[in-house]
């Protein structure tokens, strides 16, 4: 077995066992970076030596016997975590040549456990879009093909599609994603992998460049469940310089993976069936029901009243936030600067040259929704519906204890599809963004493959701080539906 | 107490609001670990949450919310137990993140009110509408360099109470005397220094006229003016232009305007007139701020005493004259010290030293009570002498010099110089026989029936004794010898 | 409501965006059609519902009241793409 196509877990274990040297798994993921990101376009920013620096000092920590959790496993990190001494960009011609002077708390987090970055994955800029095309460093392939079509160039979902790409061709062996509408689970369902977003709150968002606060929640990706759960044990913790960080206990995740669900009540809201869901995706949604029945659970018929709100509710709340997010970027302490006669004109040339269109536009949008005589209409409202959207889930969990759902409306589509109109591109959150305005925990598993041969996910939602019995059902998911396809461009394909 | 502007179609009533910003006494910055002290190298006292770096949060500081509550409770206004943060959008050089965290719609501390005295002793009751909690900005420096300004961020994110007042001030007098009594309360709590110079204490000045029974016009707001006496010349000359602009047909433009002491005019502040849309909205990485009803009462139960209930016990407790103990009061430190000299002592003759002599020795000197070679128990130490009878009244003068100027005490002056007053009977007597000799005519004068000149032979007694003598003692053996 | 090409420029204005007039009518015409889309929500109703503050229901936690950072200016002036000695710049602003 080639050292790219190993779980976190089993690389954990060979390590331990001196099978192979840090250097040599660590290698062998920069090896396939080197041959594959020039076409993936994966990472923003490849840190070669410096992650090969890293693994021959995890092999002098686990030639000790003293490894952590993550020692020597090499991970890409979404390049909107700020990373000390690294450039941070945020996919962006603003924060083209920022490098930051911190570490974001997520990553020490996992730097604190041994893991090894291996560089920057590409994202939409500022994390906005869900197709990984808004990027000022160029748009992400996904690895997969459609039967029979090895030209189609597909996107990898976004906004974390750098990082979903990268773990679905085996460049990194997991990377970190960031979730406000769906910006993990959606890319981790198009690209054939798991990823979570933890409960808001449970990771800190010190360090991460905000897109809209109130949303914004980091987390895992990987091939498995088990390596998400890995993943996630290190990233998540209390941290006091966040305000909204949650102090409560991290589990133990890793055990949840293996949970009997006996008993557990399982619910499938009516308004997801959405009409002209694809059939497949219908029919992928049916097998995770059979599967999470066989292992003992309990399939209960759930309603979420309010959830075909999310997606408009949410296109107020974020871009709102993201206009005042974005404020900071006016050339004058860090980022871009257009020099120009007068403050003003500087500001509004360097924010024109800075952000791309789909920033700008949700700026306006944003900035629109929050003015004088509209606040009331739009922002006001939006809140109050996502009140409501909140109330739905509570309601829905004193009944069962997860919720399954499909991920996206569809597999990954090409690169050129739905990219006239920002409302089609908008729908693919649209399973994503309610648990996102819930502030619930919710994960992408892949389950099967579309008519045309590409991955789809499947989605568990739980209750606020219970991303064990997400875990626990993703995980049966994983174990009934066996996948075990592999994306055409990948590590060990040479 | 009436202030009238007479215009030439009648007479013109001044509508006056202030909107006071004060620098909350803390280490650190409202919502980052950067420190709040005045001064310092450029851009050090700066963290990179203050310098809005992607990706930095805030964290309140819980001092800051203490202090804001006490000077709520100071103000006797309703502490609300669940406030919000907002952000106030816009741009500006000095305004690192592009929105000023503060307290729109949910302020922490409510309606409360402020008692001021004016001059001719009439009492009014100034309104507060509420006190936020809000972020200071940073510095623009423009004169350093020909085509740039410059920008020290030290300042920004430091705390800042904004007390807004009810619109109910009449009169320059009364702003001047609001502003004057919130700062002495202010200075009690010790949640703002106070210093207007420094700029720890702004005040945004809300200005309209209207004629007598009318509601009110259009408002100008004159932003940013530090001293009391600014205040009160902007209300004047702002409220002279409305008038002027009122009746000479045109119509006053609700508006920024900025006061140039050195024209002695207001202007409009262009710069800051298009699109004045701030889009408030609750600040998403700060959850609401709830306070505890118990934290509350126990800040309250370690408030100090405040001017107005200190002024109050004064009167009562020392029997003194209530211009005297309102005096007294006007600072803490002040009181304090007429407090240490009066215990045990007479309090009327400790006020007149303290409100007499001894300010007036500080004036003179240039010192504070704090750097006074005169300590409280000194001057105690003085009249303990005056009222045992060790020295008079007018010698305590003499001593009183002696001691500001080597800052020995009363005793060791009293002793070093040999002014111990005398009580010896005989030494009066003869005193008293040899000024009769030698004025023999003013005796015939008298003894004539010109009373009158009783005084002129005290004061040659005492002359004689080199203003040593017991002034009763001299008194009574005149009379027996006249 | 429909935005017109006055309120596009106004807040793009009030967003220091700059916009060329050639870039207007798309932006128009995309932020009309995201509007149009948004005013579903118009259906819902509202009546007595709170707006969502945060997403927990936490209270804000505080911190003490130490010196605990600050003092970086290297750090804090890294990134300025214009510092002047110990400043950061921006074009002279005129009051
Ligand atoms: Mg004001
Ligand atoms: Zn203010």
């Amino acid at each position: 077995m080639m050292l790219t196509e190993l779980t976190i877990a089993a690389a954990q274990a060979g390590l331990k066992r001196r099978d192979f040297s840090a250097v040599e798994l660590v290698g062998a993921h920069v090896a396939a970076i080197e041959r594959l990101n020039g076409r993936l376009n994966a990472f923003i920013t490849v840190t070669a030596d410096e992650a090969m620096d890293a693994a021959r000092r995890a092999d002098a920590v686990l030639a000790k016997g003293e490894a952590a959790p993550l020692t020597g496993i090499p991970l890409g990190i979404k390049d909107l975590f700020c990373t000390d001494g690294v450039r941070t960009t945020a996919a962006s011609r603003m924060l083209e040549d920022f490098v930051p002077p911190y570490e974001s708390t997520v990553t020490a987090n996992l730097l604190r456990d041994g893991a090894v970055f291996a560089g920057k994955t590409n994202l939409d800029e500022f994390a906005m879009g869900s197709a990984n095309i808004n990027s000022a460093f160029g748009a992400v392939e996904n690895p997969w093909k459609r039967d029979g079509d090895a030209d189609t160039v597909l996107v990898p979902g976004g906004s974390s599609g750098g990082s979903a790409a990268a773990v679905a061709a085996s460049l990194v062996m997991g990377a970190t994603g960031t979730d406000t509408g769906g910006s993990i689970r959606q890319p981790a369902s198009y690209c054939g992998i798991a990823g979570i977003k933890p409960t808001y709150g449970r990771c800190s968002r010190w360090g991460t460049i905000a897109f809209a606060s109130s949303l914004d929640q980091a987390g895992p990706m990987a091939r498995t469940v088990e390596d998400c759960a890995i993943l996630l044990q290190s990233m998540a913790g209390f941290d006091p310089r966040d305000s909204t960080s949650v102090d409560c206990p991290v589990p133990d995740y890793r055990a949840a993976c293996g949970r009997d669900l006996k008993g557990m009540k399982v619910g499938i809201p009516a308004e997801y069936r959405v009409a002209g869901m694809p059939a497949d995706i219908e029919a992928t949604w049916d097998k995770g029901i059979a599967w999470l029945r066989d292992a003992g659970c309990e399939i209960v018929e759930v309603s979420l009243p309010y959830t075909k709100y999310g997606l408009a509710t949410y296109y107020i709340v974020a871009p709102a936030e993201c206009s005042s997010n974005l404020a900071r970027y006016d050339g004058v302490r860090f980022g871009r600067r257009v020099p120009a006669p007068s403050l003003d004109e500087q500001y509004e040339a360097t924010r024109r040259a800075g952000f791309g269109a789909e920033v700008r536009r949700r700026i306006l949008m944003g900035t629109y929704v929050l003015s004088a005589g509209y606040y009331d209409a739009y922002y006001l409202r939006a809140q109050k519906v996502r009140n409501l959207i909140r109330r739905d889930f509570e309601r829905a969990f004193q009944q069962v204890d997860v919720l399954l759902t499909p991920t996206a409306p569809s597999p990954a589509f090409a690169q050129g599809e739905k990219m006239d109109d920002p409302v089609q591109m908008y729908l693919n959150d649209v399973f994503t963004v309610p648990a996102s305005m819930a502030g619930v925990p919710a994960m992408s598993v892949p389950a099967g493959l579309s008519a045309n041969g590409l991955p789809l996910g499947l989605q568990i939602i739980g209750r606020s701080f219970d991303e064990e019995s997400v875990l626990a059902a993703a995980s049966a998911i994983e174990r009934a539906a066996s996948f075990t396809h592999r994306p055409a461009i990948r590590a060990e394909v040479v | 107490m009436s202030y009238v502007i007479e215009g030439r179609t009648g007479p013109w009533e001044l509508v006056v609001g202030l909107e006071v910003h004060a620098q909350v006494i803390s280490q650190s910055k409202l919502f980052s670990g950067a420190s709040a002290s005045y001064g310092g190298e450029p851009n050090t006292h700066v963290s990179l949450v203050d310098a809005g770096f992607p990706g930095m949060l805030p964290v309140i500081n819980r001092e800051c919310v203490a202090q804001a509550i006490r000077t709520g409770l100071g103000l006797e206004a309703r502490i609300n137990l669940e406030s919000r943060f907002d952000r106030k959008n816009y741009f500006y050089a000095d305004l690192p993140t592009g929105y000023q965290i503060s307290q729109f719609t949910h302020p922490i501390v409510g309606e409360g009110a402020v008692e001021i005295e004016l001059a001719d002793g009439s009492i009014r009751t100034i309104g507060i509408t509420r006190l936020h909690l809000e972020q200071d900005a940073g510095k623009s420096m423009h004169d350093q360099d020909p085509t740039r300004s410059f920008i020290d961020l030290n300042r920004a994110g430091v705390a800042l109470m904004e007390i807004v007042s009810e619109p109910d001030i009449r009169t320059p007098e009364e702003a001047g005397a609001y502003l004057r009594k919130l700062r002495m309360i202010l200075r009690y709590l010790g949640t703002c220094d106070g210093n207007m110079e420094e700029g720890s204490m702004r005040a945004d000045v809300n200005v309209s006229v209207r004629k007598a029974g009318e509601p009110f016009r259009t408002r100008c707001e004159i932003k940013n003016v530090n001293s009391i006496r600014y205040v009160m010349q902007a209300i004047e000359i702002e409220a002279a232009r409305q008038v002027e602009i009122w009746e000479s047909g045109g119509s006053v433009d609700q508006e920024t305007r900025l006061f140039d002491p050195a024209r002695g005019e207001t202007r409009s502040l262009r710069s800051k007139e298009d699109a004045h849309d701030y889009r408030y909205f609750p600040d998403p990485d700060l959850l609401p701020l709830v306070v505890e009803e118990a934290w509350v009462e126990s800040l309250a139960s370690f408030l100090p005493e405040l001017p107005d209930a200190k002024r109050q016990r004064f009167q009562t407790e020392y029997g003194i004259p209530r211009y005297d103990a309102g005096v007294l009061v006007a600072e803490q430190a002040t009181a304090d010290f007429y407090e240490t000299v009066a215990r045990g002592r007479d309090p009327r003759l400790a006020a007149n030293w303290v409100i007499g002599d001894f300010f007036a020795a500080l004036n003179r000197t240039g010192r504070t009570i704090q750097d006074s070679p005169i300590t409280a128990d000194g001057l105690g130490g003085m009249l303990d002498l005056i009222t045992d009878g060790t020295i008079n009244g007018k010698i305590a003068k003499e001593v009183f010099e002696d001691m500001l100027e080597t800052g020995e005490s009363a005793a060791a002056v009293v002793e070093r110089r040999g002014l111990r007053q005398v009580t010896d009977t005989g030494a009066i007597d003869a005193a008293v026989q040899s000024v009769l000799a030698a004025n023999q005519d003013k005796l015939a004068e008298y003894r004539a029936g010109k009373d009158k000149l009783f005084g002129f032979f005290v004061g040659q007694v005492m002359k004689a004794m080199a203003g040593k003598g017991n002034p009763a003692l001299v008194n009574e053996a005149l009379k027996k010898v006249l | 409501m429909s935005l017109d090409p006055a309120t596009v420029r106004r807040i793009a204005r009030l967003a220091r965006i700059g916009i060329d007039e050639s870039d207007l009518q798309a932006l128009q015409g995309e932020l009309n059609g995201i509007l149009g889309w948004i005013e579903q929500l118009n259906e819902v109703d509202i009546d007595g519902v709170e707006p969502m503050v945060g997403t927990g229901h936490a209270a804000l936690r505080m911190r003490d009241d130490m010196v605990t950072d600050g003092d970086a200016r290297d750090a804090v002036l890294s990134n300025a793409p214009d510092a002047a000695g110990p400043f950061y710049t921006v074009p002279k602003v005129v009051e």
